[in-house]
């Protein structure tokens, strides 16, 4: 049964001395001073804002990596094409033994890259363009096989192109109707609207930036850049800003774990390595975080602040008078 | 009165709801246990500053992010005044932060758990990890390269542990929505229980009092 509370903190003060107290006027002085400070520092220091990447700056700054991306999609050989679970069944998904949450819940947020970020938005591009339509159906027409070898001597041509005008030239070979695929595609995301055709989604109003990121992603230009801005994961990933702002220092412990064994390793320990170090630390952090929550009731850890007397020096006006009376 | 007590002198619940509800505030959250003008005299170091600073500088992060949300998530990038309320926002919250973790390790080091605290303690943690997530929320939401980056690096690890599969880091609708709302509504109600804990429960004594209360 729950005590009144009142009753039960008379009890508990009961001969201790009590000194006058104003908590409003602390509460208000609290709130005066730290947003005066919070307003000075706004003032002079400003925010990172950095401005974001878009298809269009991607395809027109490096039209190269684009267009390998975009060739990658077609092949099923990006990070996307072959990820698994929540995008498609492509891959397996992180796992330690037997758990395996992301494959538990499945393909939610269904995307198939090479259709998403190519095929459908060169459909789209195809109205009233008869080369690219006659293009586009002869890629589908054609066999596996025979895309297969398309993408595969395409790509290798891509690893030695060059950038003329803003087009990619390859060297000349069979690569069937990629180059004019891939020169409208370019085409269209430097104009910008690669940039619409991945959010847009048949609807008008959107939000959704699940396709454009998850394409800009398995590209290297956006990456090149933060890592350029030493934002990238071995240099403590998410906790930084851009500039020389601070970011979410709050999850150093959390980003700390993947700059250590096991999760930076290969091969590991005990099932857990690199390969699945995202769900890892998730559940290592969610099992500190309850041990955090838990502390007043686990031993050891509920001792320490006995055993470690920086108590004494925050309460030293306590602790004060007993030393003098011990020393008389 | 008369309908609260029984003949022999006992008290008696009312059977009207809202008198029951206004006597469990009286019992439970007396106003001067909530708002009270004295305190023991241990209560005078700056450790204690601590928890009303985190308070202030929350207080700041709500003014700041109340007058961003009204004028829209495009409006700072594009506007001297917007980019001032940004940087009010985004420096409240650091200071937010600063000071909520000098709190944790104050309690700690003080074990403010002791003594029958322990559930303000624990909410406390929550309060820490919803902030966290509140944080994190809000960096998916500035609309620049330091949310394209961070969304593309931790949706890997969002989805790694199932969690993606209901909270898409790059679904920047479900993000904000939840960045504006859901979570600070979350952090507002755990940070008024949390004080109304510790103002129902008082301020615990010094570890080892050593003879007892003084």
């Amino acid at each position: 049964m729950i005590k009144p509370m009142g009753a039960t903190q008379e009890e508990y003060y009961r001969g201790v001395r009590m000194v006058p107290y104003d908590l409003v006027k602390e509460l208000v002085l609290a709130i005066v001073g730290v947003g005066m400070l919070a307003v000075l520092i706004a003032a002079v220091l400003s925010s990172p804002d950095v401005g974001p990447v878009t298809i269009a700056t991607w395809a027109q700054q490096d039209p190269v990596d684009f267009v390998t991306t975009a060739s990658g999609e077609l092949a099923g050989s990006t990070t996307s094409a072959g990820y698994g679970a929540p995008y498609n069944s492509a891959g397996d998904g992180q796992s330690w033994g037997p758990i395996a949450p992301q494959k538990w819940f499945g393909v939610r947020i269904p995307i198939d890259p090479a259709n998403s970020f190519v095929i459908q938005p060169l459909q789209r591009a195809s109205f009233s363009n008869t080369a690219l339509g006659t293009a586009l159906s002869t890629w589908q027409n054609g066999s596996s096989d025979q895309q297969s070898s398309w993408l595969d001597a395409y790509t290798k041509a891509l690893a030695s192109a060059t950038v003329t005008d803003g087009s990619v030239v390859v060297a000349t070979g069979d690569y069937g109707p990629l180059p004019v695929m891939m020169s409208n595609l370019l085409g269209v995301a430097q104009s910008g609207g690669l940039d619409g055709l991945l959010v847009i989604n048949g609807r008008f109003y959107q939000t959704d930036y699940t396709q454009p990121l998850l394409f800009m992603g398995d590209g290297g230009y956006l990456a090149g850049i933060a890592d350029e801005a030493h934002l990238t994961g071995s240099l403590w990933g998410m906790m930084n800003e851009t500039g020389s702002y601070p970011g979410q220092t709050w999850l150093w412990l959390y980003t700390m774990w993947y700059q250590v064994f096991p999760f930076n390793s290969d091969t590991g320990i005990i099932g857990l390595n690199a390969g699945n170090a995202d769900l890892g630390i998730i559940i290592l952090m969610t099992l500190l975080t309850a041990a955090l929550a838990l502390v007043p009731f686990i031993p050891i850890l509920r001792d320490i602040p006995r055993w470690i007397p920086i108590h004494r020096l925050i309460w030293r006006q306590y602790y004060a008078p007993r030393k003098a009376s011990a020393h008389t | 009165m008369a309908a609260t007590s029984s003949v022999r002198g006992a008290p008696e619940k009312p059977a009207s709801w809202t008198l029951r509800l206004r006597h469990a505030f009286d019992r439970h959250l007396p106003m001067d246990h909530l708002l009270p003008d004295r305190q023991p005299y241990y209560v005078g170091s700056w450790v204690y500053v601590f928890g009303v600073v985190t308070i202030a500088a929350l207080a700041w992060v709500v003014v700041s992010g109340v007058v961003l949300s009204f004028m829209g998530p495009q409006w700072w990038h594009d506007s001297r005044v917007g980019l001032f309320f940004n940087s009010l926002h985004f420096w409240s919250v650091q200071l937010f932060f600063f000071f909520m973790v000098l709190h944790l390790w104050g309690q700690y080091f003080m074990a403010g758990w002791r003594q029958g605290r322990a559930a303000t303690w624990m909410i406390g943690v929550v309060i820490f990890g919803i902030s966290v997530l509140t944080a994190f929320t809000g960096y998916l939401s500035q609309q620049n390269f330091a949310s394209q980056f961070i969304a593309i690096n931790a949706k890997d690890a969002m989805n790694g542990a199932g969690i993606g599969a209901f909270f898409n880091v790059l679904n920047f609708g479900q993000m904000y929505g939840l960045h504006v709302m859901l979570l600070p509504i979350g952090v507002t109600i755990l940070v008024v229980i949390h004080i109304v804990l510790v103002r129902t429960r008082g301020v615990v004594k010094p570890i080892d009092p050593e003879g007892g209360a003084r």
